[in-house]
């Protein structure tokens, strides 16, 4: 187990390695980091003095490895557009990220769980039709259109929700929704298929000639057995929150990471740009790390090899 | 004569000589009707867009700014000198229809050619990889994991920065991200079919092993291919929709459905029109290739039912 774990973390460093250096190849395609500093004053001298300044007359190993070092200390140089450190202006927008992150968490676990185990009890009903309408459907709405048509259908024509920007909790519902939709619909499946395995297991069954009330059939054998799936999987989902936020928090104009990188894009602003992907790797790394090790501790049928 | 004309006749009239109507029902339960018929849509659309858009795609008149769709015959009866949009204009004065017609082209154009190259070079993967093992195996997974760990479309974002917007670099970006799935699974079924006895057998005759992955490894994995691309078309025009709302796709005028809901969502209380179709066509195509590839899952392997999960 302990040898496992640590192959993970060797996998995990590697790949935000391994992003890192592509970042830093790109943003060196991306021509001469200078430009963007280069104004009416400047002459020929500070250029050079710049580029010293910046390290520019080092070899691009030397180069790297000074990015990589400062950008492990959280450094990833100033905004060029505001002139604020990138790693603060990210900071500062990512309690928004997660508190919309935990809303749609919260969303899709209270609407997928449920109407999953609902779908597999009371299957070939209604509700089964419904569940799995739900899912087929909702993994393939857009996320971005589905936000837009909400806010016209509850904030324009009913006017019941504002329709962007960050408040109280009424600006949370749409944003929530609107990026919960998708795991809802995963949650759904995978809840569903997981109950209707096990409510055929030989356990289940055993159960009920034993004469086990059926309530107590559904949720404790059943129910908590088949969690394992979904909740394993959460995990995964907090990494794709995190990337579906940045078309989430688009609509919606939500002030968090994600329209800040949208942001530092349309501007060209490299260091938060640089910054935020690398907060974000970490990010997806870290859950991917975390899922690797749930299914091995849940599932011991899984190989540490 | 009567009587045994009928009971002659009863029974297969029972089998085949339903009504027209159980027929049809038949053939739908068993057949992915509605989504072929959605996907053949799609498809002459794309291929017959100069014939069937009926105005310009990219250009328009500001003078017909957000003029709303044809059934609003109270407006067109206040201005009958105006032209009739049938789904409406956008804040550009373009024509809706016209540009969600050519807009499948997009998302068609991108979708094939995205799916053939990453199927092609990921069968090409996995099957080495699977074939061989040990250590080609071993380094060629990592590399499918690192396409699986990367947030694709913030990664998305600085390319697009730095080599700018174009149709090749969505389509490279694309390949990046989609040729890992098609690995992974090859793979996996090249590992159980390279220890069946064919397999060792055309070893021991000398067969080479080019030979052996072309002729007796990949029409196994075909199947599987097959599901797994069918599965992924929707992932695709969902991924390329994402990438042109947030304005890093194909570049403008040039229509494509993403960027025209993220156009008409700040004329969202005037005009839904222009970002409601859009997306209802981004909606349906992924949902009949979802049916689709569900429906091509279960006929040809049924074994690989985790996958749409």
């Amino acid at each position: 187990m302990r040898r496992f774990i640590v192959r993970r973390l060797v996998y995990g460093v590697v790949v935000i390695w391994l992003v890192s250096f592509l970042i830093f190849a790109l943003s060196r395609m991306a021509g001469d980091p200078r430009q963007f500093f280069v104004d009416e004053y400047t002459t020929a001298e500070s250029y050079e003095a710049m580029g010293r300044a910046m390290g520019l007359d080092r070899p691009l190993v030397v180069q790297y490895g000074l990015w990589f070092g400062n950008a492990l200390t959280g450094d990833f140089g100033r905004s060029l557009y505001t002139r604020v450190s990138a790693l603060d202006s990210i900071l500062e927008r990512m309690p928004a990220t997660l508190q919309l992150t935990a809303g749609a968490f919260i969303f899709a676990l209270i609407t997928g769980i449920p109407l999953g185990v609902l779908s597999a009890v009371r299957r070939g009903t209604f509700w089964d039709y419904f569940g799995r309408t739900f899912a087929l459907y909702g993994q393939a709405l857009p996320g971005f259109w589905l936000g837009v048509m909400l806010v016209l259908i509850i904030s324009v024509q009913f006017k019941l929700l504002p329709t962007s920007g960050k408040g109280d909790w009424t600006h949370y519902v749409l944003p929530a929704v609107t990026l919960g939709w998708g795991s809802a619909a995963a949650f759904v499946r995978l809840t569903r298929s997981a109950m209707l395995e096990i409510l055929d297991s030989e356990f289940v069954k055993f159960a009920r000639a034993k004469g086990v009330a059926n309530q107590k059939i559904i949720w404790k054998h059943s129910f908590r057995n088949a969690l394992i799936a979904p909740l394993t999987f959460s995990g995964i989902l907090l990494a794709a929150f995190l990337t579906g936020a940045v078309v989430t928090e688009k609509v919606f104009a939500w002030p968090g990471m994600g329209s800040l990188a949208v942001q530092s894009v349309i501007n060209n602003d490299f260091p938060v740009m640089t910054g935020s992907v690398m907060i974000f790797a970490g990010f997806f790394v870290g859950a991917n790390f975390v899922v690797d090790i749930l299914y091995a501790v849940i599932d011991p049928r899984i190989k540490y090899e | 004569m009567d009587i045994t004309e009928n009971t002659a006749t009863a029974t297969p009239r029972r089998i085949s000589g339903q009504t027209l109507w159980k027929q049809t029902w038949r053939i739908a339960r068993t057949w992915p009707l509605i989504p072929l018929i959605i996907i053949g849509l799609l498809v002459s659309s794309a291929v017959f867009a100069p014939l069937i858009a009926n105005k310009e795609a990219e250009r328009g008149d500001i003078f017909f700014k957000n003029i709303p769709p044809i059934w609003y015959t109270e407006y067109y009866a206040q201005n009958p000198d105006d032209p009739k949009f049938i789904l409406g204009a956008d804040a550009l004065g373009r024509d809706v229809f016209s540009r969600v017609v050519y807009g499948s082209r997009i998302s068609i154009t991108i979708a094939g050619i995205v799916l053939s190259a990453g199927a092609i070079g990921g069968t090409i993967i996995g099957l080495v990889a699977g074939y061989f093992g040990r250590n080609i195996d071993e380094l060629l997974m990592r590399f499918v994991d690192l396409t699986f760990a990367v947030p694709f479309i913030l990664v998305a974002l600085v390319v697009v920065i730095v080599f700018g917007q174009s149709l090749t670099i969505i389509i490279v970006l694309l390949i990046a991200f989609s040729w890992g799935v098609f690995a992974r699974q090859v793979r996996g079924e090249t590992l159980v079919l390279r220890e069946q006895d064919y397999v060792s057998m055309a070893k021991v005759v000398g067969a080479s092993p080019v030979y052996i992955l072309y002729r007796h490894l990949f029409p196994g994995v075909f199947n599987t291919l097959m599901v797994v691309a069918s599965l992924r078309v929707g992932t695709l025009i969902l991924a390329e929709s994402v990438l042109s709302y947030l304005g890093v796709g194909v570049p403008p005028p040039t229509p494509a459905w993403g960027a025209m809901v993220s156009d008409g969502r700040d004329y969202i209380a005037t005009a839904w029109w222009s970002t409601f179709f859009p997306g209802l066509a981004i909606f349906l195509t992924v949902l009949a290739f979802n049916f689709l590839g569900d429906w091509l899952r279960d006929r040809l392997d049924p074994r690989l039912r985790q996958l749409a999960d």
